[in-house]
């Protein structure tokens, strides 16, 4: 007598199937390695780790939620270019088009807006931890360093993200923001020991101007959707790479 | 005889040893790191939609450059800079102290040399770095929260449940400057004290440091300090600059 085969098992034993998902699911300790390993996602992960490296309570799960968070701005950040020209004439109307035209372009546009909040703040909250657990002492000095410069980049996408919208809260944050960068000492033009005039200053190669105007939201536009989230991600990947080559997550010793 | 009996025993013991630790081996990542991980995924998810849902992300006008807006605040994260702004002149608060910010954050790994405390919550044998470190994240935030809460039209300060209107409380405070030499003086004992005190009073922490560790970390530290410093000086002194030169004034 044939045993018959439930539909899955069928499927399961599929060429196509088998092409794709190498190995069955028992829970076997050689199946757990290699769900790691033949994924390539998953495979960030070493196959083995410390047991307190797993909880919470350890790594408040920040690092992660701020990687997360990213993706989700990536997501939504593409979806909203759709709708959004990055010029004076239009770049507010596309705001009010998204909030009243567009099938769930508020709620899309809002999802953005405070995903970016709350990844600067958890990324503040990810180097408090790796400061509070000494996860930077040797050897992984480094990491710290390019976790700096994320934190960084963090701010910057969210700052040049701050002009699109152009209504008048973005368009004066941004003001003060790049009168800033004329203060700055020798190559600004306002700031001490200035050697530059107002058309070749700091503020002139943010702005493409001397204030808030056309140029500076094309210039914010590109920053903001493609050079600052392309050094990004090259950062994250050495990020990632460097936990697992640095010696893995910090354990006590 | 005897000594065959002993290696014989010892021999087993490694042996025991060995299966122990391998018993003790780190536990496999999947399923439990990944479950964890799609968890809190979710959980984020849900709560940024719930928020998305509840609250509309802020549009006000169009921009109209020849309206300026009052008060004109930066974007939250960076409001903790405009906040010493009141304190400090742009050159400084907006691009000098964020570098030193920065550059400083860079170099705790390289600057503190304390090989304890890795991988664990250990506030004790880690004292003076939580501590610093603490007080100037919170300093960061306190910045924050007064800048984006307490800040009113012209930058005036108002608590968060009084309105903005002028009914005369921020009477007009008139400021002072001090004599260059007496704050060059006051600066110099400020730092040779920040200098000379540690090492005074044998600080563990400043015993472990060579010099140029040293150096840099007292540097840094007396610099993080004097926003405080300057804060009080201003507030309740009403002091404006400490020096002042024809290309720049502190």
């Amino acid at each position: 007598m044939s045993e018959k085969k439930s539909f899955t098992e069928k499927i399961m034993a599929t060429q196509i199937w088998k092409s794709i998902f190498r190995h069955d699911f028992k829970d076997t300790p050689a199946n757990r390695g290699k769900m790691i390993r033949s994924n390539v996602f998953l495979h960030l992960h070493p196959l083995r780790i410390p047991k307190h490296a797993m909880k919470i309570r350890f790594t408040w799960c920040m690092g992660g939620i701020t990687f997360f968070l990213f993706l989700v701005e990536c997501i939504t950040g593409i979806l909203l270019m759709f709708y959004y020209h990055p010029v004076v004439e239009y770049a507010y109307m596309d705001m009010k088009y998204l909030q009243f035209d567009v099938p769930f372009g508020q709620i899309l546009r809002n999802i953005h807006r405070w995903g970016a909040h709350l990844m600067v703040m958890t990324v503040m909250l990810h180097m408090l931890r790796v400061f509070l657990t000494g996860s930077y002492k040797p050897p992984r000095e480094f990491n710290w360093v390019i976790g700096v410069l994320l934190l960084t980049l963090t701010l910057l996408m969210s700052f040049t993200g701050y002009l699109l919208p152009w209504d008048q809260l973005a368009y004066w944050a941004i003001t003060v923001g790049t009168n800033m960068g004329a203060a700055t000492p020798f190559i600004g033009v306002e700031g001490p020991f200035s050697l530059v005039d107002k058309f070749s200053d700091v503020r002139f190669v943010l702005l493409g101007g001397t204030t808030v105007g056309a140029n500076a939201l094309l210039r914010f536009y590109v920053a903001h959707v493609i050079a600052i989230p392309a050094v990004v991600f090259v950062g994250c990947a050495i990020h990632f790479w460097r936990i697992r080559k640095d010696g893995g997550i910090s354990r006590p010793l | 005889m005897a000594e065959e009996k002993t290696e014989a025993v010892e021999e087993k013991a490694a042996k025991k040893a060995a299966q122990a630790k391998k018993k003790e081996r780190n536990p496999y990542v999947w399923p439990e790191l990944p479950f964890k991980e799609l968890m809190s995924a979710i959980l984020v998810m849900a709560l940024l939609i719930v928020w998305a849902l509840w609250l509309d992300a802020p549009l006000g006008e169009i921009a109209t450059p020849s309206r300026t807006e009052n008060p004109a605040k930066a974007p939250w994260y960076f409001i903790g800079l405009q906040e010493i702004l009141v304190y400090f002149d742009p050159w400084y608060s907006g691009v000098v102290m964020p570098s030193i910010i920065m550059v400083g954050l860079m170099a705790i790994p390289y600057l503190d040399t304390n090989p304890k405390g890795v991988g664990e919550y250990n506030f004790k044998s880690r004292k003076f770095i939580m501590i610093n470190f603490l007080i100037g994240y919170f300093m960061w935030m306190f910045a924050i929260v007064v800048g984006q809460f307490m800040r009113g039209p012209s930058w005036l300060f108002f608590w968060p449940w009084e309105p903005w209107d002028d009914s005369g409380h921020h009477a007009e405070v008139v400021l002072k400057n001090i004599d260059n030499n007496i704050s060059l003086i006051a600066l110099g004992i400020y730092f040779a004290l920040g200098f000379i005190l540690p090492k005074l009073f044998k600080m563990k922490w400043a015993k472990n440091l060579d010099f140029m560790r040293y150096s840099i970390v007292v540097t840094l530290l007396l610099l993080m300090y004097m926003v405080p410093v300057k804060v009080v000086l201003r507030q309740i002194f009403h002091v404006r600059y400490l020096i002042t030169t024809p290309w720049f004034n502190i």
